[in-house]
């Protein structure tokens, strides 16, 4: 049970949406944009949310859709991680939201809310770190196109006001090899220990990570030195490992060494699976 | 564009093929509504979070943990719950298994197993797997119900 009131509103249009949170903003009221819901819902019953109104971006179109336009992928916001998979559309994304929580949850999680969530994981954005991907923000000012990292600090920082309409990827990022990998303390459905995606892209590997630090990550350090030739695979790890741009988390699902641990076997895993050869 | 202010409104719900009217909070989650306004209690309130799969229902044919949707967001799409499976084959099956053992979880299992079956009449093991694995049963009967499922699966391909 939500133990606060709150307003509702599902706009069909990009600028009714901004218009409507512009409008309950005025009267002095806390908005916030609703896809999926899960967090929503999961955090308000235990009152680690709140909001006056809530408005829901599923009733808009943009943020539906999902296709090949010209020379990239479009995916909408609001479209739910299994749709993602079922489409085959960009297989490192599918491969990697596959791994998010259980079958029937992805049926309500949307990239987007996956993407903007406070929780420290946002497994859905390591693959779009990896294909150099741009979002597609709305804004009173209109809409605005703009690569993912310019808005990225840890975590993504989207004005007030403004929502994510769509992620677009560059065609090309599809055919490429890749690799996802999860790491759970027990079972299958689990917040990761590690999760890493990796694509292969000019004879370089780029590795993007979640669970090992306290934000996702992709870094040109650690991939410099996954891509050193003149180092053993072995040396390669350690090195990449020493490299991280934050301290490796230490919680009740893994203490710092046994991550550290689990990092190292993971790399392994994705580099021998890419067969990216040691030097 | 749809709205609800904060008052508590009066909006139509389309379950099992009827259309209901209740009234509901913004706030009020679709779980909450079905078992407290409409009295379908098949829909089992446990974990609130989404980690058990208890309270399962279908939403345009798909499987939604209900303890994780507004009632609001769910007008004009069609709900399916447990209730409309009475005395159906794969409830049948259920028993036949013995798939059952305190039933808490019973309803979440076969909701996910019969949008398995519509959905990947040719479904294999790793798919049946992922598919299970949002549903927990706290009596630990899961092999009865893999082998329940696989069994609704097979029914359904040779249906
Ligand atoms: C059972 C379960 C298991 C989970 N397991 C995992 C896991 O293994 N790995 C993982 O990474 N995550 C996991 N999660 C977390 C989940 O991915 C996030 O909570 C995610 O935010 C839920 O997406 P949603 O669409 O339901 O979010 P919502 O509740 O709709 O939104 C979440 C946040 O994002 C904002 N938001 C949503 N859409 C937009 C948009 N278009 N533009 C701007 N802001 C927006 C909302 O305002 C809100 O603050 C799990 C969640 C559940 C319920
Ligand atoms: S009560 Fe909804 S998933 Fe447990
Ligand atoms: S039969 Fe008791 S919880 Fe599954």
């Amino acid at each position: 049970m939500i133990p606060f009131d709150f307003e509702y509103y599902k706009p069909e249009t990009i600028p009714e949406a901004i218009q409507t949170y512009q409008e309950l903003r005025n009267q002095g009221k806390k908005v916030i944009y609703y896809s999926g819901g899960t967090e929503f819902i999961t955090f308000s019953r235990i009152n680690q949310m709140a909001a006056d109104a809530i408005i829901d971006i599923k009733g808009i179109r943009e943020c539906h859709v999902l296709e090949q336009q010209g020379d990239q992928f479009v995916i909408g916001s609001a479209v739910s991680l299994n749709k993602i998979t079922e489409s085959s559309i960009f297989p490192l994304l599918g491969q990697t939201v596959k791994q998010i929580a259980d079958h029937t949850s992805r049926n309500k999680i949307t990239i987007g809310g996956n993407i903007n969530s406070r929780l420290i994981y946002r497994e859905g954005i390591l693959p779009l770190l990896l294909s150099d991907a741009k979002v597609k923000l709305a804004r009173s000012e209109g809409e605005l196109v703009l690569p993912l990292t310019n808005i990225l600090d840890k975590e993504l920082k989207i004005g007030s006001g403004e929502f994510l309409v769509q992620i677009l990827v560059k065609k090309s990022y599809g055919s490429l090899p890749f690799a996802s990998l999860k790491k759970t303390k027990i079972t299958k459905v689990s917040y990761p220990v590690v999760s890493i995606a990796a694509l292969v892209k000019d004879q370089r590997i780029r590795t993007a990570f979640s669970g090992v630090c306290e934000y996702p990550f992709r870094s040109d350090q650690v991939e410099a030195a996954l891509n050193e030739t003149s180092l053993s695979m072995a040396e390669k790890i350690n090195k990449a490992v020493s490299l991280l741009p934050a301290q490796i988390i230490d919680d009740i699902q893994a203490s710092r060494e046994y991550r550290t641990f689990v990092l190292k076997n993971a790399l392994h895993e994705i580099m021998d699976s890419l067969e990216v050869a040691p030097a | 564009m749809i709205q609800n202010s904060l008052a508590k409104t009066v909006v139509k719900l389309h379950v099992n093929g009827e259309t209901h009217e209740v009234m509901v909070r913004s706030a009020d989650t679709l779980l909450h509504t079905l078992r407290e306004q409409l009295g379908l209690t098949g829909a089992k309130r446990a974990c609130e979070n989404g980690d058990c799969g208890a309270c399962t229902v279908l939403i345009n044919g798909e499987t939604m943990h209900s303890c994780l949707s507004l009632a609001i967001e769910t007008i004009n799409q069609p709900i399916t719950t447990i209730e409309s499976l009475m005395d159906s084959p794969i409830q049948r099956i259920f028993v036949e298994k013995w798939a059952i053992q305190c039933g808490f979880c019973t309803p979440g299992f076969i909701l996910n197993c019969h949008a398995l079956a519509k959905k990947h009449p040719n479904a294999d093991e790793e798919v049946i797997e992922e598919w299970m694995q949002s549903n927990l049963c706290r009596c630990t009967g899961y092999q009865e119900i893999k082998d329940a499922v696989k069994a609704a699966v097979q029914a359904e391909k040779q249906a």
